[in-house]
């Protein structure tokens, strides 16, 4: 019997624990989700764009793609924050939307514009996977570019493109912290909040963000595995 | 452009339709820098003000220090990744349960967990003894540690099957399998990979700006912020210039190593080889 009462004493203490986290967990997280979801929308639009000036064959858009991604892609992502956040309102740029405050949606458009050049390196790299033969043969037996396009590269290039896809995604959604350097209040801005209020032993803090993290990373990593499943060719 | 699955080769009416093409992107994105030009110019970011510190020899100083601790970090990282990489890598691909779970949780659990919460944990619970220097050397050397474990794993996949029965088959233990047999031809297989790492390490290093690491970035942060300068947009544009100038260049070498090793016909593993969540850091 005084085992058992130990036991739920220690259950109701874990219960209280996570209540006390539970607030800053929620705001975190909500937030990330929020930077994660509009930056993945704009990277993808703009990235798109990229791979497409990357692969045509008229040489100033594709050296304009070439310069964008490397340009962007070795640049530190802190720094991209610097030039962004810090930087558009010293020109007077500071754009709101309904719900974000000005450094949310300039931390999202500092996201954006770095993921996008990883995006258009996914995206190329599945249209080089597609053998040249086949287009040749599409061609071959009269298809215009557009049916190429759209009936014969497409389709097996978006097969190719997923798990990369996939993989910038769950970087994104790692690189939402970055925003916490900016005094965005995501989660993992709220560590230290969590430590300072000593809601719980700052391991606990810790672990409690870090599993927020896993949930998020695993999701995007199952997504890509049943979208992969649906479109995989039947062989 | 001939070997562009998209595309034939042009003929002369597609050779002029791509010259009108050109000239109107050429004009289009001469516009935008143009305008990005102006509007920087208007702001008055385009200023001697704004560009003096890079005249201030004490300004240099701390920056080229900073530099110089930003290419120590990124260095002592990568060298304790490699190690913590190839532990974990050969813990994984052991035979035995009790090896390979918690293995395969270590490396799951910092692969999942972004760099900069890693760092501020550390700085925040151990930055009495730690300092900031090695609160952003031991976040990056776990973080990138577990990405190399999973390349070092798909490298030493990689080397054919063949190899590792004709060893076992002469006698060699498990352990000089992997030592003798497999690992050396492995190496240069993810060289390219481990190159590639580099340029990620290099560009985290930047993250120490949140904890106050000395590094280029946190050197350059007390630039702009001063109220003195108060000048984000040109102190930025140089971090982004010398950023640009190691990283590109440690990308060419990944990428020369990768063509000189497929003419020596040999296989090449790469980063998004190894699964999701890595090598887009």
């Amino acid at each position: 019997m005084p085992h058992s009462a130990v036991r739920s004493s220690e259950k109701g203490q874990y219960l209280s624990t996570l209540q006390a986290m539970w607030p800053y967990l929620y705001d975190g997280f909500t937030l990330t989700l929020v930077l994660l979801l509009c930056s993945a929308v704009l990277a993808l639009a703009l990235g798109t764009l990229l791979a497409g000036m990357r692969v045509s064959p008229v040489v100033p858009l594709r050296a304009f793609g070439t310069s964008y991604v490397n340009l962007f892609r070795n640049t530190p992502l802190v720094v991209m924050f610097i030039l962004v956040v810090e930087g558009l309102p010293v020109l007077d740029v500071r754009p709101t939307l309904p719900g974000m405050d000005v450094f949310e949606v300039l931390a999202v458009l500092a996201l954006s514009v770095y993921t996008a050049s990883f995006v258009c390196e996914a995206l190329r790299s599945g249209i080089n996977t597609v053998d040249p033969g086949q287009a040749e043969a599409a061609r071959a037996v009269g298809m215009t570019f557009g049916q190429t396009l759209q009936l014969i590269v497409m389709p097996q290039a978006f097969r190719a493109v997923i798990p990369p896809l996939a993989s910038v995604l769950i970087a994104l959604a790692k690189n939402t912290s970055v925003a916490a350097v900016f005094g965005v209040t995501e989660a993992t801005f709220q560590l230290s909040r969590m430590i300072e209020a000593t809601v719980a032993p700052p391991l606990v803090c810790f672990l409690a963000i870090a599993v927020g993290y896993m949930l998020i990373v695993w999701a995007i990593s199952g997504a890509s595995a049943v979208v992969e499943k649906q479109v995989r060719a039947a062989r | 452009m001939s070997s562009s699955v998209l595309y034939d080769i042009p003929g002369p009416r597609a050779r002029l339709r791509h010259r009108v093409y050109g000239l109107v992107g050429a004009l289009l994105i001469a516009g935008l820098l143009g305008w990005v030009a102006w509007k920087l110019w208007a702001a008055e970011q385009i200023t001697p003000e704004n560009w003096s510190f890079l005249a201030e020899p004490d300004i240099l100083t701390a920056l080229l220090e900073g530099l110089g601790a930003t290419l120590a970090a990124a260095a002592i990282a990568i060298v304790l990744a490699v190690a913590f990489g190839a532990v974990f890598a050969t813990g994984k691909l052991s035979d035995h349960g009790w090896l390979r779970r918690p293995s395969i949780a270590v490396i799951e659990f910092f692969r999942a967990v972004p760099v900069l919460l890693l760092m501020l944990f550390m700085f925040l619970v151990f930055g009495n003894v730690l300092g900031t220097f090695w609160a952003l050397v031991l976040a990056l050397t776990v973080y990138n540690g577990s990405v190399l474990a999973e390349i070092f794993r798909a490298g030493i996949l990689a080397v054919p099957k063949g190899q590792r029965e004709a060893a076992f088959a002469i006698g060699l233990r498990k352990g000089q399998v992997l030592r003798l047999v497999q690992a050396p031809q492995a190496v240069s297989t993810m060289l390219p990979a481990i190159v590639s790492q580099c340029v990620i390490v290099l560009k985290d290093t930047a993250l120490g700006v949140a904890i106050g690491a000395p590094e280029l970035t946190d050197a350059a942060e007390s630039i702009y912020t001063d109220i003195f300068y108060n000048n984000p947009i040109a102190v930025g544009l140089v971090l982004v210039v010398v950023y640009v100038t190691i990283n590109y260049s440690l990308s060419r070498l990944a990428a020369w190593l990768e063509s000189r090793m497929r003419r020596q016909g040999k296989p090449v593993v790469h980063l998004e080889d190894t699964g999701e969540g890595s090598g887009f850091g």
